[in-house]
């Protein structure tokens, strides 16, 4: 048996690697994605004072530092039974709508984006943030440098700290807004508007105008019929800060749908013991091993199943593109991995007209802004869609709220096990018996698990976004006896 | 003659500091414009095996962040060490352990065992426990160890520069890529560079008077005064015990410092150095009477130390 690994392919708390293996015919046998690290947060979480821990869970990822802030936020308000002010709600969901519009707009342009507007065969010197500039020109570049930083300047307004913010604690918020605040994120959130409109013609000129891309969207290669997992509000509409989490099945019936504090009748997690990461799954199916379908557990939570488990869109121009998605992909749910990239775009017009909405809202600059807790603290979950998953935090304390159990499933973590089918159907499907596989093979392989917009680290939000890669061929003595390189 | 080369790394860390480098912007141009990057996993192409076929000494400076947690960690560190002319410990958790070095007051079996044994969502796989090498069908597959315990880069190799902060802040950053661009000197080997050599509370605008506290409070349990010190009203802030450089970010959002950028110019063990500060705040000349007053704090190791428990003295190892 012949192995192809893939290391690093980058992390998540760390690096991540793929290992291939091949029978000796040249097909491929099995596919192992392992997570080699861990960092042990649901330990060390434990006898601190529990409002401290929106501080400290920032550290668990500094990509998404925002995401981890407001679950461990919501759960601290859970824990002292506190319900913050009107405002402050509004002031956490302001600063997290920012967030995503910024972190999605790195996604699509250094990550997902330079594999369709450059091409998925493309050399891969020019597959990245800079392929696409020199396509579509600088001021694109330029336009994209400026979301960014705006996002990053409504983040460090509202929470201290562009990355790891700090003003989110039981009960509301440390800091209001002043107007000249409010005014220029205002002023930034129009531009978000902007960019968003944008973008959503720019895949719409580069991808969905091009035969072949929609063909590779369609295609068998990225097909996954799996559940779906989202939060909807009480219309049943996306949303990223609060509401229900709802799953539907891979026919698109709707499966389950309970309030994030009942997780645990939902969710199970099974365990390998040649990874560091859990496998997150639906109880009430089961784990039946990496296997697709309505038999199996395994389930995303993704833009694209957030899409799949809504009604539609809570802003005029998200659910007008929500439509497009749908009426071009043959109604819900869509199951075609790629059309995450498609469903991140609109989720990016979604973000950026909600912080325009909450920036003009006129409860936002209210002065009222914390609730003192009153009760004793116990127990509470917390719990926001993370632009890579949906994001729990379960604590429990004693009588003084001092940490007594912790329990995390993070975004990514739910979509461990689709990843690893993901790749595993990619390569199986690209990977011909006997034939060795090319650089382009490789991309073709990754961008599989690209969609997920894996937190394997900040690799996969980084210039010149595309992730190394080197395949090692092995011979049955284990040595190495032909080696591809992706430069 | 070539641009010198530089290699950015990360080990056990958020990816935070690596954002915050992207964070320096327009300035990532002048960085690119000025160095050769050899190595840089969150922006180009990397393999271990590049690093190892350079010559020893071949990357003139290399910033360093993130701890070591897994023995991975520890052979990357001795590798850039061994490759590397400059190295530089850059964020709080390659130099004070940030708050993963909390881990240290618990033992490996016991962080293992909460993940893998005792978490409430696990299924009939509990107990199952990640192993160094696995037989499957189709072959062998490895891990990296989890340490024993967090160590920081200079408890691994010798480290000839430090940049603070969780993470240190992109102005910051800026300032030491420009100074090094421009061909300066560096000061002596052990500086702290990329900060301030006071307090964080020189940075902070609240005013301060001379209260004398008998009692603390937690941040959630008062709405404290929006100019006053922090500890003056009673909630404890490391800013005393923080070295200056962030430009006191998060007290001027409300919200006490909790000691990102490590202890100030003199002082290796912060939480040594806030206990002092804490009680020229209480309102007793009897030290037993002191101890005891700052013993109602919650947590009190987790909250002296919340940055840099893995550097103190006692390296955070209890039990």
């Amino acid at each position: 048996m012949r192995t192809i690994s893939i290391d690093p392919v980058t992390r998540l708390e760390g690096h991540g690697k793929i290992d291939i293996f091949l029978t000796d015919e040249g097909e491929v046998a099995e596919t192992y994605l392992q997570i080699p690290e861990l960092r042990g947060f649901e330990k060390f979480c434990e006898g601190r004072p529990v409002e401290e821990l929106p501080r400290i869970v920032t550290r668990i990822c500094g990509v998404c530092p925002e995401a981890h802030h407001m679950a461990s936020a919501k759960a601290c308000d859970a824990v002292y039974h506190v319900d913050p002010p009107p405002t402050a709600k509004k002031l956490r969901e302001l600063l997290y709508s920012a967030f995503f519009a910024g972190d999605h707009t790195l996604h699509f342009y250094a990550l997902g984006g330079p594999d369709f507007v450059v091409g998925p065969t493309a050399p891969a010197a020019e597959r990245n943030i800079l392929g696409v500039i020199a396509k579509v020109g600088l001021e694109v570049g330029q336009k994209v440098i400026q979301q960014r930083a705006g996002a990053q300047e409504v983040v460090k307004i509202l929470g201290g700290k562009a990355i790891h913010p700090v003003t989110s604690l039981p009960g509301g918020v440390s800091k209001g807004l002043t107007e000249p605040e409010r005014a220029r994120i205002e002023e930034l959130a129009t531009g978000f508007v902007d960019f968003a409109a944008f973008t959503l013609q720019l895949f719409e000129d580069v991808v969905l105008k091009n035969a072949q891309y929609l063909e590779l969207i369609r295609g068998e290669v990225y097909r996954q019929s799996v559940y779906s997992m989202g939060t909807v509000d009480a219309n049943g509409h996306v949303n990223f800060y609060d509401g229900q989490v709802r799953v539907v099945d891979p026919s698109g019936k709707e499966f389950a749908t309970f309030a994030p504090r009942d997780y645990l009748q939902h969710l199970a997690e099974h365990i390998e013991p040649w990874t560091y990461l859990k496998y997150p799954y639906l109880k009430k199916v089961g784990w039946q091993g990496f296997e697709d379908g309505p038999g199996s557990g395994i389930y995303r939570a993704t833009p694209l199943s957030r899409l799949n488990v809504a009604n539609g869109m809570a802003t005029p121009r998200a659910q007008e593109a929500y439509g497009r998605m749908f009426g071009t992909l043959g109604g819900r749910p869509v199951h075609a991995t790629l059309a995450t990239h498609w469903a991140r775009v609109i989720e990016l017009m979604y973000a950026a007209e909600r912080t325009l909405e909450l920036a003009t809202d006129p409860e936002i600059l209210g002065t009222d802004i914390r609730t003192l807790p009153t009760a004793t603290p116990d127990e509470g979950v917390g719990c926001v869609e993370a632009p890579r998953g949906t994001l729990y935090h379960h604590y429990q304390t004693d009588q003084r709220g001092l940490v007594t159990k912790v329990n995390l499933i993070v975004g990514t973590t739910n979509n461990h096990a689709a990843i690893s089918l993901a790749v595993k159907r990619a390569a199986k499907h690209l990977i011909a018996k006997g034939a060795v596989p090319d650089e382009g093979v490789l991309n073709m392989i990754e961008m599989a698990f690209r969609a997920f917009d894996p937190c394997f680290g900040c690799a996969t939000h980084a210039l010149p976004g595309r992730m190394p890669m080197e395949v090692r061929f092995r011979g049955p003595d284990g040595e190495v006896t032909r080696t591809i390189r992706r430069p | 003659m070539g641009k010198p080369k530089l290699a950015i790394y990360w080990a056990g860390s958020c990816g935070g500091c690596d954002v915050a480098i992207l964070d320096i912007e327009a300035h990532l141009l002048d960085v690119a414009a000025a160095f050769d990057i050899v190595l840089w996993p969150a922006a180009t192409d990397y393999k271990y095996h590049h690093v190892e076929a350079m010559e020893d000494g071949a990357i003139d400076l290399c910033l360093f962040n993130g701890a070591i947690r897994t023995s991975e960690n520890a052979h990357l560190a001795t590798l850039l060490r061994r490759k590397s002319q400059t190295l530089v410990a850059f964020g709080s958790c390659a130099i004070d352990g940030c708050v993963i070095g909390l881990a240290n007051q618990f033992t490996r079996e016991a962080i293992l065992a909460r993940a893998f044994t005792e978490a409430p969502s696990v299924d009939e796989t509990r107990g199952t426990l990640p192993q160094m090498v696995t037989q499957v069908p189709e072959g062998e597959l490895h891990l990296p160890e989890f340490l024993d315990r967090l160590r920081t880069l200079d408890q691994t190799v010798e480290v000839d520069y430090y940049i603070p902060g969780c993470p240190p802040q992109p102005k910051q950053i800026w300032g030491v890529l420009e100074h090094i661009v421009s061909g300066k000197p560096l000061p002596p080997k052990g500086a702290v560079l990329g900060a301030g050599d006071k307090t964080c509370c020189e940075e902070c605008p609240r005013t301060r008077d001379e209260k004398k506290l008998r009692r603390f409070v937690r941040p959630h349990e008062i709405i404290p005064d929006a100019n006053r010190c922090l500890l003056d009203q009673g909630i404890v802030c490391l800013g005393p015990a923080t070295r200056s450089g962030c430009g006191a970010l998060c007290t001027a959002v409300g919200m006490p410092c909790r000691g990102c950028y490590g202890p100030p110019p003199g002082s290796r063990d912060q939480g040594a150095k806030m206990v002092s500060a804490l009680a020229s705040v209480i309102a007793s000349q009897d030290p037993v009477e002191i101890d005891q007053i700052i013993g109602t704090i919650d947590d009190l190791v987790g909250t002296l130390y919340r940055f840099s428990l893995a550097a103190s003295p006692t390296r955070g190892v209890t039990g």
